[in-house]
């Protein structure tokens, strides 16, 4: 008989990389990521799981010590948040580009100034482009599924990618939700041992991390380019095997009452939950409106996200980053271009809220969907807009 | 010759870990240093190498000059890096899932990745106590970039950032850090200073931060030829007359305790070693005088610290 247990998610995620048998975690504490790692020194000093933990001096050197736990073999983890992502940034490039299979959560952070340890995903967000597959969660379940899948995806000979999973600071780790934790034994026929095919290995010297002259760089980038792109089937092969074993079943984009749906509403994330509330109260007073999830943000599923549109009248995207100066929310800007070259393609409204914490109620998701369709329907004047600001 | 060779192979691995055919500039003092120190090291090791003159020599893609693993990261998370080896094997190894048994894990880092950018991430890694070695191989300024001074750079000397003009005439206006001292203060089991110029003393000092369990550092004076302005061919002697004229003793510091290992019999006047390089062309007596003082001074301390030691 499975038995849901209240677990504060930080924790449920730890216990998920202790299921997964991880072998170095290298941690550096941040609000709202702290819990992740303190429960995971916890269970390193205990004894239930056997592995290295460094206790180290910045998330600069977090990173840093996980590519080279990593680069020996190692089954490495992380944790981090806001600050502490963009001190890691230009160390997440080297863990992607030297195909080092690291498996961090980010406990989505909004990035100072005004200092601000809420939630949001401008950390996220200037991470896009640093190659590592980056996949959102909603819910306690999904971080813990999807903590176990992200090594099985990183470490898969055929992907070798760092994983970066996603779960909203304080609205999602720091709530306590009921969690189906898998069994020890299901987990561990679910993920084999990490086999790392060219490991720093005395008996077999590679050297990784040349510099490679304007002759080679090009190349070296297509490739890895190739390898995140492919990374893709992959990734979908891992949720597959997983929802046969476990009897969940995740994809690169959810839908929730999208049958009928003449409008769309996107979101990432901890928002989705209480979206489908603001979903049902529509539905009920006859709007026909319907809610689809982006978990899957790299690669980007352009299949999937053209697919659930289709037929679709209008689609608003809600971003809880800001994009300064530019078009507005990150997410929308993106998917305005999966669409730029469709020939049948809905109206593409961008919102952009819930910065730095700031709590979106069903109301708020209803007044977003309603004056989305009023855009769509309209037209505005203005790239996006911000909802609920004070000017 | 044959008698030198005979000598040199009881004493060294004939084996090449750092082999010829890289790119440094001809009479390069640090490639002298990282062929004798991995000569000692030998093929059980890893190597961790920061961005700068030591990793872009011998790593253009498809060449290296390692014939044992090797990583280059970024510029300042050597350390860090180290670290995460040195967790990894020693956690794999127990598990009985490791592919190198007893692997030592060596970083290798210039003046600047070591004692600017990279300080935070070597405090924590020696805070920690990782067992690895760390060489710093210190030409005293950033000489990958094109000569720009650090805060290894030392008083006098002119760099591309720190230059001679009508208002400033000294050139560095700041004195070397003292980087083995930061080291020391960690509470590392074993700390040295050494130089290819003494090879015997520096393969020794290898050998102990081999040996020893815990973090072990390495502060290497490499002469550069190309960024001090003077012929190819002095790399041993410039190393030579640093340590004879105190501008870099040879010390090492086991367990807090320290030994100098050379002691001249008395200090050669700073003006030998300073007039034949071209950063220090331009400095004037009284500023050759206040440099001689302070290097006296320092290397008195230094003495003192020894006697104690050994008292």
């Amino acid at each position: 008989m499975k038995q849901y247990v209240g677990m504060e998610v930080s924790v449920a995620l730890a216990e998920a990389v202790k299921l997964a048998n991880a072998d170095v975690i290298a941690a550096y504490p941040i609000t709202p990521q702290t819990h992740i790692i303190e429960h995971l020194a916890e269970l390193v000093a205990s004894g239930e799981l056997d592995a290295e933990y460094i206790p180290i001096e910045s998330e600069h050197s977090a990173m840093s010590a996980c590519l080279g736990s990593s680069a020996v073999g190692a089954r490495t983890f992380t944790a981090t948040a806001g600050q502490g992502l963009e001190l890691m940034h230009e160390v997440l490039f080297v863990a992607s580009a030297m195909r080092l299979p690291i498996v961090m959560a980010v406990a989505n952070r909004a990035v100072s100034s005004p200092l601000s340890v809420w939630g949001d995903h401008s950390d996220v967000m200037a991470c896009r482009d640093v190659g590592w597959i980056q996949i959102f969660a909603e819910n306690g379940q999904e971080v813990v599924d999807n903590a176990i899948c992200a090594f099985k995806m990183a470490e898969d000979n055929r992907v070798l990618l760092p994983v970066m999973l996603n779960l909203d600071g304080f609205h999602l780790s720091h709530m306590v939700e009921p969690v189906l934790m898998p069994e020890q034994k299901a987990v561990s026929d679910f993920l084999p041992l990490n086999n790392y095919p060219q490991p720093l290995n005395p008996d077999k010297p590679v050297a990784m991390g040349d510099f490679a002259p304007p002759v080679i760089f090009t190349e070296a980038k297509w490739a890895q380019e190739m390898s995140l792109r492919n990374s893709y089937s992959t990734i979908l092969e891992v949720w597959d095997q997983f929802g046969k074993q476990f009897g969940r079943h995740y994809r690169p984009v959810e839908h929730y009452r999208t049958e009928g749906a003449s409008t769309l509403l996107l979101t990432m994330g901890s928002f989705s939950e209480t979206a489908m509330t603001a979903i049902d109260s529509l539905r009920d007073e006859g709007c026909k409106v319907g809610l689809i999830r982006l978990r899957l943000w790299r690669p980007f599923p352009f299949s999937d996200i053209r697919e659930a549109v289709k037929g679709i009248s209008n689609l608003i995207v809600l971003d809880r980053a800001i994009s300064l100066g530019g078009p507005g929310g990150p997410a929308a800007s993106e998917i305005k271009a999966a669409f730029y070259g469709e020939e049948n393609k809905p109206k593409i409204v961008s919102f952009v809220a819930g910065l730095g914490g700031r709590d979106v109620t069903p109301k708020g998701f209803e007044e977003i969907i309603t004056r989305g369709i009023e855009i769509a329907e309209k037209g505005s004047s203005n790239e996006y807009e911000i909802y609920g600001v004070r000017e | 010759m044959s008698s030198v060779k005979k000598l040199a192979s009881k004493m060294l691995e004939e084996k090449e870990f750092f082999a010829p055919g890289h790119r440094a500039c001809g009479g390069c003092g640090e490639v002298i240093g990282l062929r004798l120190a991995f000569k000692e090291i030998g093929g059980n090791a890893i190597v961790v190498n920061a961005t700068g003159c030591s990793e872009i020599i011998a790593s253009q893609y498809p060449y290296t000059s390692w014939n044992i693993p090797w990583i280059h990261a970024l510029f300042e998370n050597t350390a860090a890096v180290a670290s995460g080896i040195e967790a990894g094997l020693k956690i794999m190894e127990k598990k009985g899932i490791s592919h190198s048994k007893g692997a030592k894990v060596v970083a290798v880092a210039g003046d600047g990745a070591t004692s600017d950018i990279g300080l935070q991430a070597l405090s924590g890694a020696l805070e920690r106590g990782h067992d690895f070695v760390y060489i710093c191989l210190d030409n005293e300024a950033y000489m990958n970039t094109g000569i720009q001074r650090s805060s290894a750079t030392p008083y006098g000397a002119t760099t591309t950032t720190s230059p001679v003009g009508g208002k400033q005439k000294i050139g560095q206006v700041t004195w070397k850090k003292d980087m083995p001292s930061i080291a020391v203060a960690h509470n590392i089991p074993y700390v040295a200073t050494a130089c290819p110029s003494y090879p015997v003393d520096l393969v020794a000092k290898i050998k102990k931060a081999i040996e020893v369990k815990g973090p072990a550092y390495i502060h290497m004076f490499t002469a550069c030829p190309t960024g001090w302005g003077c012929p190819s061919n002095m790399a041993v002697k410039l190393g030579r007359l640093a340590v004879q004229t105190g501008v870099f003793p040879l010390y090492e510091v086991e367990n807090g305790a320290y030994t100098v290992n050379v002691k001249p019999a008395k200090l050669k006047p700073v003006a030998e070693y300073l007039k034949i390089q071209k950063r220090f062309r331009h400095l004037g007596d009284e500023e050759i005088k206040y440099i001689e003082q302070r290097l006296a001074e320092e290397y008195q301390k230094l003495l003192e610290k020894s006697e104690a030691s050994a008292s």
